[in-house]
């Protein structure tokens, strides 16, 4: 096939296959919440409430598009689309199966670290720029969290480098071809899914929102579509990680009998499920306890981790 | 951190337990008969109206959503010309039907009156008035209260003694 247009086809699904799933998460999220509350959860809309999703779209974009008329405009209109479009930025290193990317990056690591800390501008712009106390302490949690959490989670996917001897992605599937990443680096895969977390802002670390003290934190003050957003934004950002964790530490695309895209949609599905998990069972931790958590134990052990994984690498080479 | 881990495995675990929910219009739920929802006025036994439109009912509630007029018939039975419940008001507390000295006013374990105009939950009489007795059975106030009305005169009262006659002598 003419390259160009494959790159096309790639360019769309990958553009629309993360924004479309993000709609469905809403719908999977509220239905396995459900089923671990022992409830129900949306099942009135189409089979198994599955237009659940098509609903809230609807009902979302007739919502009036309200911008306080104390907040900073322009500030107030570019941050929801800074998350956005950083997080489908991010799926472009991702390699959904074998040549099936975007942009096969030989620093696809450090892309996907360099636009995960821009994300944090999205929060920080919004608590900043609708100028109104929950928001502003919802994004100045947000920016101290993501930030700390970000130090260690990028130490603990250099584990992964190390072994890999590489920061091209596709270079680090590859290399777990014997034996899965998280066997070997199972600190590290631990340390980074925390930071996962931490960085999708959902809960057990979800402060920057924090509903029942900060109302909704750092988007209080969004309606509409803008609202909406964020919340598209923090889906594909759940989606993201689980795709980062796949690729990292369980093997990408790797396994046996299925064709290697359906293998790398069955990791990152179950990652999700793992997710909702966390948030159906955990409690949120105070702000404080965070942060000691992240510097005091997280970061001397994702340094630890690396250490470690340094010097076994250079002893057996 | 163990704690942790247990109450993920713990709700996990929840996965394989049957659910609590109630589908509720395919399934409903079973309403005790003193179940306080929608209101009636009810007849006594001989079908004649309970209600005596001594406005208790509407004092006692809270919100007052009741609003009715009394009356009297040729009899001087005493009726309400019009009685009113806005629905859209009532919390449904009951205190009406506490109040009711003659068991005409009740609530019914029905609760599905869902409209779509407001207006439509403002129940008039002919809306409220039921032809049965409701919960109580056998009870007619005209019957046992020593008031005269047309057809029934003083001491015709179910356990009524006779009006003592204040000019005889005799004791
Ligand atoms: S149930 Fe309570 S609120 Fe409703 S009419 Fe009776 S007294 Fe009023
Ligand atoms: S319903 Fe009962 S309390 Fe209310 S006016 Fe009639 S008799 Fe009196």
């Amino acid at each position: 096939m003419n390259p160009t247009l494959y790159y096309i086809i790639v360019v769309f699904v990958v553009l629309m296959v993360p924004l479309n799933l993000a709609a469905i998460l809403i719908w999977l999220e509220r239905r396995l919440l459900a089923l671990w509350q022992d409830r129900y959860g949306p099942n009135r809309v189409g089979p198994f409430g599955l237009l659940q999703s098509v609903a809230d779209m609807v009902k979302i974009f007739f919502k009036e598009d309200w911008i306080p008329p104390f907040a900073d405009k322009v500030v107030f209109v570019l941050a929801p689309a800074i998350i956005v479009v950083t997080v489908l930025l991010t799926f472009a290193v991702i390699p959904f199966a074998p040549s099936f990317v975007v942009a096969n990056l030989n620093i696809g690591v450090l892309f996907f670290l360099g636009l995960s800390s821009l994300g944090v501008y999205s929060v920080v712009l919004a608590g900043w720029s609708s100028d109104s106390k929950y928001s502003l302490l919802g994004g100045m949690r947000a920016s101290a969290q993501m930030l700390s959490y970000e130090v260690f989670m990028g130490l603990a996917m250099m584990g992964t480098v190390v072994m890999a001897g590489s920061f091209n992605l596709s270079d680090i599937v590859e290399a777990q071809r014997h034996v899965w990443f998280v066997v070997p680096q199972f600190l590290g895969f631990v340390l980074f899914f925390i930071a996962g977390i931490a960085e999708t802002r959902r809960l057990p670390f979800d402060l920057p929102e924090a509903e029942s003290e900060l109302v909704a934190g750092f988007h209080a003050e969004y309606s509409g579509m803008k609202f909406g957003m964020f919340f598209v934004g923090e889906y594909m950002g759940v989606i993201l990680i689980s795709c980062m964790i796949t690729l990292l530490y369980l093997g990408g695309w790797l396994g046996p009998w299925l064709p290697a895209g359906v293998w790398f949609a069955i990791k990152v599905f179950l990652l999700i499920c793992f997710f909702i998990l966390l948030r159906a069972a955990l409690p949120r931790p105070r702000f404080d306890q965070l942060m000691s958590w992240g510097w005091k134990i997280m970061l001397p052990l994702a340094l630890v981790n690396l250490l470690v994984t340094g010097a076994l690498v250079l002893a057996f080479k | 951190m163990l704690s942790v881990l247990r109450s993920l495995w713990n709700v996990f675990l929840h996965m394989f337990q049957p659910r609590v929910t109630v589908q509720y219009p395919e399934q409903k739920p079973y309403l005790p008969p003193r179940h306080k929802g929608r209101i009636v006025l009810t007849r006594d036994p001989d079908g004649g109206e309970r209600c005596v439109a001594c406005y208790l009912c509407a004092v006692a509630c809270p919100v007052d959503c009741i609003s009715l007029q009394a009356t009297e018939d040729e009899n001087g039975r005493r009726y309400p010309e019009f009685f009113r419940i806005n629905f859209s008001r009532c919390i449904f507390c009951g205190y009406c039907e506490e109040a009711c000295p003659t068991y005409a006013i009740q609530l019914t374990p029905d609760f599905e009156m869902g409209e779509y105009k407001r207006q439509n939950l403002v129940y008039e009489k002919e809306d409220l008035l039921i032809s049965g007795e409701g919960k109580r059975h056998g009870y007619n106030f005209w019957r046992v209260a020593g008031v005269k009305i047309g057809g029934k005169d003083k001491g015709e009262a179910e356990n009524e003694a006779p009006p003592v006659d204040v000019r005889s002598l005799l004791p």
